[in-house]
């Protein structure tokens, strides 16, 4: 079910162009999937109308807090990483599909870049039951690669930079795992180019992926129908029927 | 106790909040954040004859205090709508309409004509002005022959509630207003959006796939409560306001320019539960300003 909660900001932990929000609300959250979303509203910003969809990063039940790793890309987003400790967060969630549960003897890469490592930790901690998770996180630069120790603590962290700051150099789809590692599932998240190349690269190898679309939302729960994204059966909501798809599903 | 029921011709209203077309899904979206039976009623997507894909992404561009959108009408047709979706949404505690709209005269009247034969839609809404279509959509609605015609053809086939939703997009929406209302209009709802467009200054590209949408949110309500006002003026059939309306002091303003009932629209994407919160706000507003019926306050401008 989802829910629209008043949360509180209760820590925060700021990066050069993002912030990671530890937000606690006083209800128990809803059951939430790895790869869903929340829709946050900005408050007091005049170029911010609608809320802002932002990848679930980690979730405590026990707490009733969620974390939200956040890019600061335009106004909204500025506006989301300045709150102070303490400030009021509106949140609608959960929203979206998630990614598909991994079976028990799968072999899954998760592939990530930019913020779009933000989902993949919450989802990894979902699949606890499998013998080993691979993460494969990309950035422009070594500043890009935040909270590596919570990655590293979910399974084996592989890197790449632009620049050859950090890990390997170049884009995720040059890392040498590629030839020698065994996986059957990908799922990836982060900007578009790198997504169809991670896409491409599955289709080459034969693999199965899904992977995490951002269009530009209004509603979030599939009302409004302005995130299509043109898929084989026409234009489909990245907000309700995403924002993950099997790369099968897509034209590209 | 405040009464809140609004009796529209062959439409009864539990309260006058309704929710607006393309804002609301088919309702069963907001269920988790509204109960519907606490509204007057739900304004299904617009439905056409045939299956619309819609135009290409990107829909969207935020505005300050408002949205672009150029969706253009993307539904399944009319015939999935009553063999899927109608059984779903039938029995909900609220009056369902439909917003019917067409590329042509003919596939207005067949759709309207097929609906009409559904016992539980009480109403419909005529969309005559969609900016976001090539054909028809808004051409039918700002020119007084072009809505006389549509909505004659469509009054001679549809025999309940017929509600035309105007477009902002003309010299003189009162002349429109008039036109639908001599054509067999039972009321009219206004307004639509406005035309309106963005481009991306570094690209220098339009940010809308088609170049131009329709602009809606909360800085479009001045111009829309003022066209309530015109039109509330000029017709005798009731007003239906929207456009912008974000709290329950926005829609007693509406209704106090002349609207007996209004929707809310974008808001719903700020607010998912703003709906039910409007309609409660209103009975808070008589309550306290010692309103016995909502009906006191349609057209209740001091001037």
């Amino acid at each position: 079910m989802k829910k629209l909660i008043d949360f509180q900001l209760v820590d925060k932990q700021s990066f050069q162009r993002a912030a990671l929000l530890r937000l606690r609300c006083d209800e128990p959250l809803p059951e939430i999937r790895g790869g869903q979303f929340a829709n946050v509203r900005v408050d007091g910003c005049d170029k911010a109308y609608l809320r802002r969809p932002i990848s679930i990063h980690d979730v405590d039940y026990q707490s009733n807090t969620l974390d939200l790793l956040i890019q600061e890309k335009h106004e909204g987003t500025k506006k989301l990483c300045a709150l102070p400790v303490g400030a009021k967060v509106n949140v609608v969630l959960p929203l979206g599909n998630g990614f598909t549960t991994p079976e028990k003897d799968d072999n899954i890469l998760l592939v990530g870049g930019g913020i779009g490592i933000a989902p993949l930790l919450y989802f990894a901690k979902k699949c606890n039951y499998l013998q080993n998770i691979n993460f494969l996180l990309g950035g422009r630069t070594q500043g890009d690669l935040m909270l590596l120790e919570r990655f590293r603590n979910e399974g084996d962290v592989f890197i790449t930079t632009n620049d050859g700051s950090m890990g390997e150099e170049g884009f995720v789809t040059d890392h040498s795992l590629w030839k020698t590692m065994k996986i059957n599932k990908i799922y990836a998240c982060g900007p578009m180019p790198m997504m169809k190349a991670v896409a491409k690269k599955a289709r080459e190898m034969g693999i199965w992926c899904e992977v995490s679309l951002e269009n530009q939302m209004a509603c979030g729960i599939g009302a409004c129908l302005c995130c299509v994204e043109n898929t084989k059966e026409g234009n489909v909501c990245v907000c309700k029927e995403g924002p993950v798809f099997n790369i099968e599903r897509l034209l590209w | 106790m405040v009464k809140t029921e609004i009796k529209l011709k062959g439409l009864t209203l539990k309260n006058p909040v309704m929710t607006a077309s393309g804002t609301f899904g088919y309702g069963e979206e907001y269920a988790d954040f509204v109960d519907l039976s606490e509204l007057g009623g739900i304004i299904v997507k617009g439905t056409t004859l045939h299956h619309r894909e819609g135009n290409p992404y990107p829909r969207m561009a935020e505005t300050p205090m408002g949205m672009l959108n150029c969706v253009g009408l993307q539904n399944k047709g009319v015939d999935y709508f009553i063999e899927t979706i109608y059984p779903r949404i039938r029995n909900f505690e609220t009056n369902v309409l439909v917003n019917v709209s067409g590329s042509n005269i003919d596939d207005y009247v067949t759709a309207a004509a097929k609906i009409d034969a559904l016992e539980d839609i009480p109403a419909i809404e005529l969309n005559v002005s969609c900016p976001n279509v090539k054909q028809g959509g808004m051409a039918f609605g700002v020119t007084c022959s072009g809505i006389e015609q549509v909505v004659k053809a469509v009054r001679e086939v549809y025999h309940k509630h017929l509600m035309v939703k105007l477009s902002p997009n003309v010299t003189n929406i009162a002349e429109i207003a008039l036109a639908a209302e001599a054509a067999g209009a039972d009321s009219v709802s206004l307004i639509n959006t406005l035309l309106g467009m963005a481009i991306d200054a570094e690209t220098r590209k339009p940010v809308l796939s088609m170049v131009t949408g329709g602009l809606s949110g909360a800085c479009v309500k001045p111009v829309a409560l003022r066209m309530v006002w015109q039109v509330s003026k000029a017709v005798k059939i009731p007003v239906i306001g929207l456009g912008g309306i974000s709290s329950a002091t926005d829609a007693i303003e509406f209704m106090l320019a002349g609207a007996s009932a209004i929707q809310i629209g974008t808001a719903n994407f700020i607010d998912p539960a703003i709906s039910a919160k409007v309609a409660k706000g209103i009975v808070e507003y008589c309550e306290r300003q010692g309103v016995e019926d909502v009906n006191e306050l349609i057209g209740g401008m001091i001037i």
